[in-house]
């Protein structure tokens, strides 16, 4: 749209009125807000002491984890849809057959880029069998970059910790597994 | 001209084409789907997919006269006044209804299955399916067997369209594959000790509308929709089949046949399919390297092209083998390099590597003996530049080594970039040939006795990381884009000639085609675009004379 385009209205500023130029009115009426703030209820924390609140884990979107199905195999079934909508790329996955009956095809290695992860949740939309999710962890901290990739087993790692507090979200939802 | 009505839209055929309702359709714009029917094999209409309405126009009254039934578009041919309707309600209903029956007990593992993203199963569901699944079968999974060394079989997946054992009964005659049972129970089998594991099986897995049949060496590589498709040539014999080379990141996944009539039809043979593995070999020769009496150095690209030249002129006459793996634009520009270096210099095609008669199948496919994609554009650039003896013939490599022997020539320049890492295609005795040369300097995918005596020991490129044309057999030309970069710190042939020919700016091989096309009547017609189905050099001679 150029600026002569007739769809736009174009507005000037207003002029200043006498309160504005006398200067004082508005400088009070700052400071009543600044006040007001002073006394009301805070919401921000004192972070890392304080934690703050998590309204709904089931949907918030930290750490990602891996889950296991019940003879406690990666559940992956490394079909690479979260791959593929991933928009900063950051999943990594080389698939092969699988070691058992009962699977045709499992992740050999499976990593996320926490660092380039923009964390959207798009991968645990797109996948098909409820594998990846994304846990209320959110802080997350690393000495070096290549700890920030995250591998299969840390993956794992963070299902085992966090399934208890967060249960797979798929059993409430009609999984498909 | 015969005229066929298409959905309202007239279109007019050749007075002696023979097509069917489907092919029409193709010429009209509209795609009628068919699983069963494929152009390279015989009709069978099993499938009813391509189930449309068909009639005849009256010539004289115009009046349309309908079939009452639906009829197959791949088992009726057209004439001149048939109508095919392929948009009506009952053709649609009709395309439904088969892939529901289809769904049935199809397993919904799309998410696993490698065919996904280019199944025709899914792609005919979204466009003529129902969204919503009357069956309670859900199956997730299906039984998987192996049907020969290469092809693996999803049984479940199957859905019956018997292209497979159509192709093996008559395009390789081998006939390996067969229906066993009937009915709701049929299924795709081999004879119990006759596994599918001829020299064409690999196109069985082309063939698959589904995912049923897979092959053992892409299985799980990589989704199919993060493959990047150049059009390509294959390098392995001297057919030159039309090919397309998929590949992601600079790593060739799968090579697939490109149909082309007038060369391997819509096949490809399995020597050519798996022949790509080479590229990424890791005992590749990756630098170049300069030997001064003792151990070989690494040396950067830049001073290759400042000391070879001089290098070479000093050692005296200068033979040169300019391998048939090189496009006709390398071996051009090696030609002109080496005139430039010694206006004498010996020209002649590199080794041939052959193994033998040429095999052909039934179905009108033949693998050549002949293991290079080039000889026939190689001999014909090198009788651009005057190198043909007495006899009328180019010289070859066999002529070269009986120069080397008389000692004629002083310092050799071999090109080579055969694709076979497991065995050297120059052995020991050959190679001692070249041992008195004062300079020699070869060009090689990988080392060999030749490679380490050379002087000069540079790095070659594989038939992906190419771009230019090939000569094949019959005399097409074809010409074909780089796929994918090769190897860091290697440059393509083409690059470093083109440097050597002090040229400005990145290798184009387009202007290289242009300049051989203007001065060599053999070559003329390459001056205009190509098609991608390439051109028969000698019918264009015959019309330019």
């Amino acid at each position: 749209m150029k600026p002569s385009d007739p769809g736009i209205t174009w507005i000037d500023d207003k002029p200043l009125g006498l309160a504005e130029r006398l200067y004082v009115p508005l400088l009070v009426q700052g400071l009543a807000t600044t006040s007001r703030h002073l006394v009301s209820k805070k919401n921000t924390v004192n972070f890392p002491e304080q934690r703050p609140a998590i309204g709904n884990p089931l949907i918030y979107r930290g750490v990602h984890r891996l889950n296991r199905d019940e003879n406690d195999r990666v559940k992956c079934v490394a079909c690479f849809l979260c791959a593929t909508a991933c928009p900063a790329h950051c999943i990594d996955i080389v698939a092969t057959e699988s070691p058992w009956e009962d699977r045709e095809k499992y992740p050999e290695s499976f990593q996320i880029d926490e660092l380039r992860c923009i964390f959207c949740g798009m991968c645990e939309e797109a996948c098909p069998v409820d594998a990846i999710e994304l846990t209320s962890l959110l802080d997350l901290t690393g000495k070096s970059r290549e700890e920030m990739i995250f591998d299969k087993e840390k993956l794992l790692s963070v299902y085992d910790m966090t399934k208890d507090a967060e249960p797979m979200k798929s059993a409430d939802l009609g999984g498909t597994l | 001209m015969p005229t066929v009505i298409v959905d309202d839209q007239e279109i007019e055929i050749g007075a002696d084409e023979r097509l069917n309702c489907i092919e029409a359709a193709r010429r009209a714009g509209v795609e009628i789907p068919h699983y069963c029917w494929h152009p390279g094999l015989s009709v069978v209409a099993s499938c009813r997919m391509c189930l449309i309405q068909a009639g005849t126009r009256n010539a004289e009254t115009g009046e349309v006269s309908m079939i009452p039934k639906l009829v197959p578009g791949c088992q009726t041919p057209v004439k001149d006044g048939t109508v095919i309707v392929t948009d009506s309600e009952a053709v649609q209903e009709s395309r439904a209804r088969v892939e529901e029956a289809l769904l049935i007990d199809h397993p919904i593992d799309c998410p696993i299955c490698d065919k996904a993203g280019e199944c025709l199963l899914q792609d005919y569901h979204f466009e003529h399916g129902q969204s919503e699944r009357r069956a309670d079968i859900h199956a997730f999974s299906s039984r998987r067997r192996d049907v020969g060394p290469t092809v693996t079989l999803f049984v479940d997946r199957c859905i019956m369209c018997t292209r497979c054992v159509r192709f093996t009964r008559e395009v390789s005659g081998t006939a390996e594959l067969m229906v066993s049972a009937r009915g709701a129970k049929e299924e795709i089998d081999t004879f119990p000790g006759f596994p599918l594991d001829n020299k064409l099986a690999g196109n069985v897995v082309d063939l698959c509308p589904v995912g049923a049949l897979g092959d053992k060496d892409f299985l799980y590589q990589q989704r199919v929709w993060f493959l990047k498709k150049t059009e390509n040539v294959c390098g392995g014999c001297a057919a030159g089949c039309s090919i397309v080379t998929e590949h992601n990141q600079d790593t060739v996944y799968r090579l697939k046949p490109r149909e082309n009539l007038h060369v391997n039809k819509w096949w490809m043979c399995d020597e050519g399919r798996y022949g790509w593995h080479h590229l990424h070999n890791e005992t590749r020769i990756v630098e170049a390297s300069h030997r001064d009496n003792e151990d070989p150095q690494a040396i950067e690209w830049a001073d290759v092209l400042r000391r070879l030249p001089t290098d070479l002129t000093d050692a005296g006459r200068l033979g040169v083998a300019v391998s048939p793996m090189l496009t006709v634009e390398e071996a051009w520009m090696l030609c002109s390099v080496a005139r430039t270096i010694d206006p004498d210099a010996y020209l002649a095609v590199g080794h041939v590597p052959s193994t033998g008669a040429d095999e052909s199948f039934p179905g009108g496919f033949t693998i050549r003996g002949e293991k290079a994609p080039n000889r026939i554009g190689v001999e014909m650039v090198l009788s651009m530049f005057g190198a043909v003896s007495e006899g009328g013939t180019v010289p070859a490599w066999n002529d070269l080594l009986e120069q080397v022997r008389a000692k004629t020539i002083q310092s050799a320049w071999v090109t080579a970039g055969y694709p076979t890492p497991e065995r050297s295609w120059c052995d020991e005795a050959t190679a001692a040939t070249f041992e008195e040369l004062s300079c020699l300097v070869v060009q090689d995918l990988f080392e060999s006795p030749l490679s380490n005596r050379a002087t000069w020991c540079l790095p070659a490129v594989g038939f992906a990381e190419r771009s230019g044309t090939w000569v094949n057999c019959g005399h097409r030309a074809q010409t074909f884009e780089q796929a994918i970069r090769p190897p860091a710190g290697v440059w393509p042939e083409g690059r470093f000639f083109w440097n050597l020919l002090g040229r400005e700016g990145l290798y184009d091989p387009e202007s290289i085609r242009k300049q051989i096309a203007e001065s060599s009547a053999s070559f003329a017609v390459l001056s205009g675009e190509v098609p991608s189905i390439g051109l028969d050099l000698r019918l264009q001679q015959v019309a330019v004379t």
